[in-house]
């Protein structure tokens, strides 16, 4: 998997070039409904057709923004890259946009939302990309601003890619610390490919309502679904797939054997070629002495 | 960015207490029709700060808000549709948001207030 937080700090490796890659791909945008589906899924928000006031902290070009649209919420997105706004700009998505840094804390007023998500995003705030940058001091300012922000009982529902199981602690630890309940779920633990963490974070202390939801594919069913595979292979070149055998050629020690060869005659006969007659000598090992 | 983001918005910087209402400076304004809704706008209107977006309407040139509001006029057909133009409909395209506190500048470009803080005001 690509690490992009790796190569260089959000606003500067989204630049116009990539923002618009990253916007113009079928597979990507396809991934990004997905989860941002999953996560409003996750958010549980009641079902009353009653607009909600979302946030989406990391919005980009607003890929997950339309979702929230489609399901009639109204949403503000914030996003560190500029060129990934003007995409959203041009996208004419509904939500309203801002350029801001989550690490500096949301600039927003107390108990106003009625919920959060974030898609591919916090996982950035784990680096330090200038001087200045304290992963840690980051992450508290995130968490505790978004806490803030929320009402109370309200969901944040993150996605992450957290890079090892250090970095999910860590992540974890600072959305507990601020005063969150609530923990990870993990769809698709089995498959290296669908898997997908999601912090699901409730305001306030720990209840009933504030349990945990199950991931997809616990049971290791869905992953050997025909098309949750076909959609595997959309996603990434499979390593395998290249050093496969180029053709699998049934040989055995005596090498290829009369059928063989005699389906092959056929073969070039039916293609109109000249090909000598099958006899009792058709495929005979040569004398060694000849 | 639309009214109802001014009125969830303030500022972040370090050491000002209480950065809520962002003055705004106008330069250009433009006006994009929504879909009304009544159930969000009386969900919203308890979460509204109303001094806020009576006079952020009122610097943005629509004058048609009352000065105090209370969950009574909801009723009126009439009050829905000027909160509903005046929350949503409203689009601050070119200018800039004010701290109160310490008078920063928070521009805002193509509809897009730049929030981003420098190192020093984290």
């Amino acid at each position: 998997m690509s690490r992009p937080e790796l190569l260089a700090p959000p606003e500067i490796f989204y630049n116009d070039d990539e923002a618009r890659k990253y916007t113009s791909s079928s597979r990507i945008i396809d991934i990004q409904t997905q989860l941002s589906e999953r996560a409003l899924e996750l958010l549980a928000l009641p079902d009353d057709g009653v607009p909600r006031l979302l946030l989406d902290i990391g919005c980009g070009s607003g890929l997950s923004g339309e979702t929230l649209t489609e399901h009639g919420h109204q949403w503000l997105g914030l996003d560190i890259s500029e060129s990934m706004l003007d995409i959203a700009l041009e996208r004419e998505v509904e939500g309203d946009l801002m350029l801001a840094d989550m690490g500096q804390g949301l600039g927003l007023r107390p108990g106003i939302l009625d919920g959060a998500i974030s898609i591919s995003a916090v996982q950035w705030l784990c680096n330090a990309d200038k001087s200045c940058h304290e992963p840690r001091i980051r992450l508290k300012a995130f968490f505790s601003s978004l806490y803030r922000c929320l009402g109370r009982g309200a969901r944040a529902v993150l996605q992450v890619y957290p890079e090892n199981i250090a970095q999910r602690e860590l992540i974890l630890g600072f959305a507990m610390r601020a005063g969150f309940s609530g923990g990870i779920v993990v769809d698709y633990p089995h498959s290296s490919k669908r898997r997908k963490e999601y912090l699901v974070l409730t305001c306030g202390p720990p209840s009933l309502s504030t349990t945990t939801p199950e991931g997809k594919g616990e049971d290791g069913e869905s992953c050997s679904d025909e098309d949750s595979s076909e959609d595997e292979e959309n996603q990434t070149v499979c390593i395998s797939d290249r050093c496969r055998p180029r053709k699998k050629q049934k040989v055995n020690k005596r090498g290829k054997g009369r059928d063989w060869v005699l389906k092959k005659k056929e073969q070039m006969r039916r293609k109109g070629n000249a090909v000598p007659p099958d006899s009792k000598y058709t495929a005979r090992k040569r004398k060694d002495r000849f | 960015m639309r009214l109802l983001t001014h009125n969830m918005l303030s500022s972040n910087i370090k050491g000002v207490a209480n950065g809520f209402p962002l003055k705004i400076e106008v330069v250009t304004v433009v006006e994009k029709e929504v879909e009304f809704n009544i159930e969000f706008l009386k969900k919203m209107f308890s979460k509204v700060e109303w001094k806020a977006l009576a006079e952020a309407s009122r610097t943005m040139g629509y004058t048609e808000l009352p000065e105090n509001a209370d969950a009574s006029m909801l009723d009126s057909d009439d009050f829905l549709h000027k909160f509903h133009h005046a929350l949503l409909e409203l689009h601050l395209e070119e200018g800039a948001l004010v701290c109160p506190e310490t008078g920063r500048k928070f521009p805002v470009n193509k509809g897009v207030p730049n929030m981003l803080l420098h190192e020093d005001e984290v």
